[in-house]
């Protein structure tokens, strides 16, 4: 048809301010162009509500922000106890600090994916009333998460210092392999945000499935000392590279593993993007499934 | 900003169809798929809730939308609000929307006035400075200076219609949509939002107003387009569309469908 090129072109415009045009694409993507440009541009939008929503859970008060370290801290001691008992009393110091970086990267995990599985489903007459790219919403429930694990990050450096673990230029991997993290998590956060609105007893199982999923990955224990009857539990696994990057870094102060990292990255951006293209395609039937 | 001499009308409404999937259940489970999917029973069904309607809406008109309950209203103007896709046909907007379409400025009743006027602003895309900027309008158009940092689940359900209304009024939309909002006012506010709303379409801003009250689409605008079942019934000036609704109601123009319930 020859009206086919300006239509695709006026598509473009889909949430700009001045001119709208809206035609079909229910089970297609909206063009991905202006989708993101949309969702840049709103970004104080995530921002401002992972803010609010932090407040609203009392975290801008003494006590509520004291909460928020003191609560991790105390799940890292139970936890240490616990596996030094398991293994009658023979780990050491490095091994609680192995355990506390990565229960608190695994807690970012956590918590992107509860705050994020009820995003959409609560954000019900904000997406009746307007329209903005909805993925904003499982979004700033990742921002939240990370302002929740900056200040953990804080208290686990003394600890680090203490502990005697390396210290060297190696630490700033530790970086990338957080990026590497976020994006994962905001694949899977998107994934149950979606997943949410057609079935809503996914917030019930989600505790379960996150304890599993925090005992399948090599925190509570080093990654080396897996049985190899265990192997296919780290390689199934999508964080299990991740971590194990992570915990050579603050371990070892070495290079986390090419292998690792390069699954790590895989994984990382194959959720990401199933989870987008699964978003994205079905976020305009929110409006009529809530 | 669209200039007065731009020609295109401000909606354009070509060959709408809407039709969604919704669950049956009001809160779908995984469980209750599978308990269904055991008994055959159907999890979906479908909604043809818009069928092919066309009608465009002149710049600074106010296009008053009557129906009984069902009849595919608010699908309408949702789509118009970009928020529903159409299933077939277009929709073209021309011009800078504001919306009031689900009661409340948006969402979350646990947060004070202040942050959902604020997250409502951000996700609509307007800036910081923006919303500084009319934060104090709004708030004076709604008379709630008092209750703006308290959680808004202890508005009462007038203050909740009259902030949603005053942030959708004052954002200076070229096109504002409102769904069923003025019957929460008490008659000094509707009173008063009439007026804005004139006020709006003086400075060459269009609205489509979806209510029961009959009344006050007499009142209000200077054209009506009647929706029955989905389909486009009649699309006329404002007495003959209420006229033919109000015979086919069969009840007559009495004070009970004039009046704003």
């Amino acid at each position: 048809m020859s009206t086919e090129a300006p239509q695709r072109h006026r598509l473009e415009d889909e949430f700009t301010s001045e001119h709208h045009v809206y035609e079909p694409h229910k089970v297609g993507l909206p063009p991905i162009g202006s989708y993101v440009r949309e969702l840049w541009r709103r970004r104080e939008f995530a921002v401002e509500l992972a803010r609010t929503n932090l407040r609203s859970q009392h975290f801008n008060t003494v006590f509520g922000q004291l909460w928020l370290v003191i609560n991790p801290i105390l799940l890292a001691g139970v936890y240490f106890v616990l596996v030094d008992i398991l293994r009658s009393g023979s780990r050491g110091d490095e091994f609680f600090a192995h355990l506390m970086a990565g229960l608190f990267a695994y807690y970012f995990v956590q918590q992107s994916l509860q705050q994020g599985v009820r995003s959409v489903v609560s954000g019900g007459r904000l997406i009746l009333n307007t329209a903005f790219p909805r993925a904003l919403l499982p979004i700033s429930a990742v921002v939240a998460a990370f302002m929740r694990f900056v200040p953990t990050f804080l208290i686990y450096i003394p600890v680090h210092l203490i502990t005697g673990l390396p210290i060297g230029p190696e630490l700033l991997w530790l970086i990338p392999i957080m990026l590497i993290l976020v994006v994962f998590t905001s694949g899977m956060t998107m994934l149950v945000a979606a997943g949410q609105v057609y079935f809503r007893d996914i917030k019930n199982f989600l505790p379960y499935a996150t304890r599993i999923w925090l005992y399948a990955t090599p925190i509570l224990y080093y990654a080396r000392e897996v049985p190899d009857r265990y192997d296919w539990m780290l390689s199934v696994n999508p964080l299990a590279p991740i971590i194990t990057s992570w915990s050579a870094v603050i371990d070892k102060g070495s290079t986390p593993p090419l292998d690792d990292m390069l699954l790590a990255c895989a994984w990382a951006l194959g959720v990401f993007v199933v989870a987008a293209v699964f978003f994205v395609s079905r976020e305009r039937e929110f409006a009529v499934r809530l | 900003m669209p200039s007065a001499s731009d020609p295109r009308p401000a909606i354009h409404v070509e060959d709408l169809s809407v039709t969604y999937r919704t669950s049956v259940e009001r809160r779908p489970t995984l469980r209750s798929m599978i308990v269904r999917a055991g008994r055959r029973e159907r999890y979906v069904h479908e909604i043809e809730a818009v069928k092919d309607v066309s009608f465009e809406v002149p710049r600074g008109s106010v296009l008053g939308v009557v129906g009984a309950n069902g009849a595919g209203k608010s699908t309408l103007v949702r789509s118009i609000a970009g928020i529903l896709p159409p299933t077939a046909g277009r929709v073209e907007v021309n011009g800078r929307v504001s919306t009031l379409l689900a009661l409340g400025v948006g969402f979350n009743r646990r947060l004070t006035g202040r942050e959902n006027v604020v997250l409502g602003g951000l996700a609509a895309g307007w800036s910081r400075e923006e919303l500084a900027a009319k934060y104090d309008d709004i708030v004076r158009f709604a008379e709630l200076k008092k209750f703006m940092d308290l959680p808004m689940r202890m508005y009462s359900s007038g203050m909740y219609g009259r902030l949603a209304f005053s942030v959708a009024v004052n954002m200076d939309p070229d096109i504002l949509l409102i769904d069923e909002a003025l019957s929460v006012g008490d008659a000094r506010f509707k009173r008063k939002s009439f007026r804005r709303m004139r006020k709006l379409c003086e400075a060459d801003a269009t609205v489509v107003l979806v209510s029961h009250a009959l009344q006050s689409i007499k009142d209000l605008c200077d054209q009506v387009i009647w929706m029955h079942e989905g389909e486009l019934r009649m699309w006329d000036e404002p007495d003959a569309v209420i006229e033919a609704y109000t015979e086919f109601l069969e009840v007559g123009e009495d004070a009970v469908t004039m009046e704003d319930v």
